[in-house]
């Protein structure tokens, strides 16, 4: 707790050393991340808290993000209401899409959960009143009245103040009685419906709360990036997102934001920085940084089972 | 207590129920034994909610229940073990009791509050722990238990739910003599408390238990008595326990 705190006030400097130094663009940068970390923190409760593997988590950024992106289009600049709108609707979805999927299990749930999420792109890609496969661009950020989102620092204090409610609620939920039976059912599903537990609707509860998380993480992307098209949506948004908990750390609390900042980090560096010597050997190895991050990603599987944030935790108890 | 009526359940070609009909009353233990594959485990799935039958009926105190689904069951009062252990392997042995506890007392969908915090849930684990004789080691993972700890775990969590009848398949399976003489001890002092259906190949314990036994043989029950009548049941020597006896 104590460190959590340590971090969180040094976060709450980040912005203000990176103003100093007129780093502006990490300000925004930082955003990025932490919008991210918002979206794989949500799809680690359903994967490493919920043990289920889905694969279609991108389908509620997306509606979240396309549910913001179309209201400020019609004229709702207010994020006060675009957001929770957005977050009501991830939730739906994933409502009728988990209804459905819950009901199959291993690599049946994964196809399912992909597929569900491919309709949606399909979906999106047709919607011509709102730019189709162009996407939706807005000329600026929502209001947040009193906060001025266009304002990188205010924006990033809020992308900030939303991770840190998150981690706080999931640090108490996964030892509150709903994140007890959750773990229950993540261990030995059988043995907890055979102790009275009602696994389908414990595993549709965490998967529609994971929804709503990713449906807000989707409306700031959009309202960060001012922008949104149906690649939100695409499968292999999906895929970074679970990259991103397999990274951190499947089941623990900082694994999503771990894997969100390395990878983002990763895939930034590798594109902006490019070293001489690998620039001589292959010319154009920046425009491949799936490979760095393959090779990353290889590494940590084989070398730390338990992500980043098993590699910074003291070894566990027992 | 448990009344089953014409219960019938095929895999495929092979009716391991074939129109089971039984009665267990309340109070009792009621054995059920039959040879490997006499479809014992399956007749405990279908009493518990994890097997769904193509026909017949299971009533419970009274009540049809064949339409609830496993968890609706143990809250009407019916618990399971499992022949294969099964329990919460990353969890210490009081809080896998206590998860047992926490399914029946109190809302579950509950977000905030720790459940570390709930003493009376810790308390009942702790005395189930006693009660199964794991008193001493209820602060260990229940991975690190050896394998007759386990089978006593696995009891504890039917116990736990604070059934009225527990259905317990095999508990001595692949047990010491040493557990299993301290496992008849333990279910023979449930007698009275709660109503168990045990399936059983240990027949030393079923004889010593059993206030009734059934004789399941290729899905159908062909006998049901007292010890002394099974003991003497013809049709019950030559379909399974002449051999047993024998030896
Ligand atoms: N899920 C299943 N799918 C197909 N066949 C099954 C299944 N479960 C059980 N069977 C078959 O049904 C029959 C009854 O099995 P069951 O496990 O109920 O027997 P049992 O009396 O418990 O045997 P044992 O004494 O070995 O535990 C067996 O022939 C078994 O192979
Ligand atoms: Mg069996």
């Amino acid at each position: 707790m104590k460190k959590a705190l340590a971090l969180l006030v040094a976060f709450v400097l980040l912005p203000l050393a990176l103003r100093a130094l007129e780093q502006d663009f990490y300000i925004s940068f930082a955003s990025r991340v932490m919008i991210y970390a918002l979206a794989a923190t949500s799809l680690n409760f359903v994967l490493g808290y919920g043990g289920m593997i889905s694969f279609g988590h991108a389908a509620f950024v997306g509606t979240g993000a396309y549910a913001a992106a179309i209201l400020f289009a019609e004229g709702v600049a207010s994020a006060w209401l675009a957001w929770p709108a957005a977050i009501v609707l991830a939730a739906l979805a994933a409502a009728l899409i988990g209804a459905v999927s819950l009901r199959t299990r291993g690599v049946y749930f994964i196809m399912i959960t992909l597929a569900f999420a491919q309709m949606m792109f399909y979906l999106v890609n047709s919607l011509k009143m709102y730019g189709g496969d162009e996407g939706l661009t807005a000329v600026r950020r929502p209001e947040a009245w009193p906060l001025d989102l266009g304002d990188e620092v205010a924006f990033y204090y809020v992308a900030l103040a939303l991770l840190a409610v998150l981690l706080f609620a999931l640090h108490r939920v996964s030892r509150a009685r709903f994140g007890r039976a959750l773990d229950a059912i993540r261990q030995n599903e059988a043995r907890a419906e055979a102790i009275g537990f009602p696994v389908y609707r414990y595993r549709l509860a965490c998967f529609v709360i994971a929804g709503a998380v990713a449906g807000l993480a989707g409306a700031l992307l959009a309202a960060h990036g001012k922008y949104v098209n149906p690649g939100v949506l695409h499968w292999t948004q999906s895929g970074t997102l679970l990259i991103m908990v397999i990274l951190g750390g499947v089941g623990s609390l900082w694994g999503g934001a771990l894997g969100a900042a390395v990878l983002l980090s990763l895939e930034h560096f590798i594109a902006d920085y490019p070293v001489p010597w690998l620039a001589a050997l292959a010319p154009n190895y920046t425009q491949h940084a799936a490979l760095a991050v393959g090779a990353v990603l290889l590494a940590v599987v084989l070398l730390a089972p338990r992500g980043i944030a098993g590699l910074l935790a003291r070894p566990p108890r027992a | 207590m448990l009344e089953l009526k014409a219960l019938r359940k095929s895999f495929g070609a092979l009716a391991a129920a074939d129109g089971v009909t039984l009665e267990v009353r309340p109070g009792e233990v009621h054995a059920l034994i039959g040879p490997n594959g006499a479809g014992k485990t399956t007749l405990v799935g279908l009493v518990a909610g994890t097997l769904a039958p193509e026909s017949g009926e299971v009533l419970f105190e009274g009540r049809d229940i064949t339409a609830l689904s496993a968890h609706e069951r143990v809250h009407a009062g019916l618990a399971r073990s499992y022949q294969v252990t099964s329990v919460f392997p990353e969890f210490t042995v009081e809080e896998n009791l206590a998860l047992a506890v926490q399914a029946r007392t109190g809302s579950s969908f509950s977000f905030w509050r720790p459940v570390a915090a709930e003493q009376a849930l810790f308390a009942q684990a702790r005395a189930v722990a006693t009660q199964v004789g794991l008193g001493e080691r209820a602060g260990l993972p229940a991975r690190a238990l050896s394998h007759g700890e386990r089978r006593a775990l696995e009891v504890g969590l039917g116990l736990a739910t604070g059934a009225r009848l527990l259905l317990l398949d095999e508990p001595m399976a692949g047990m010491g003599p040493e557990d299993s003489r301290r496992m008849v001890e333990l279910i023979a002092a449930l007698r009275g408390r709660v109503t168990v259906l045990l399936v059983e190949h240990d027949m030393d314990a079923v004889f010593r238990l059993a206030d009734h036994i059934s004789v399941l043989v290729a899905g159908r029950v062909i006998a049901t008595g007292a010890p002394d009548e099974i003991r003497a049941n013809p049709q019950v020597r030559s379909a399974y326990l002449g051999e047993e006896l024998a030896a």
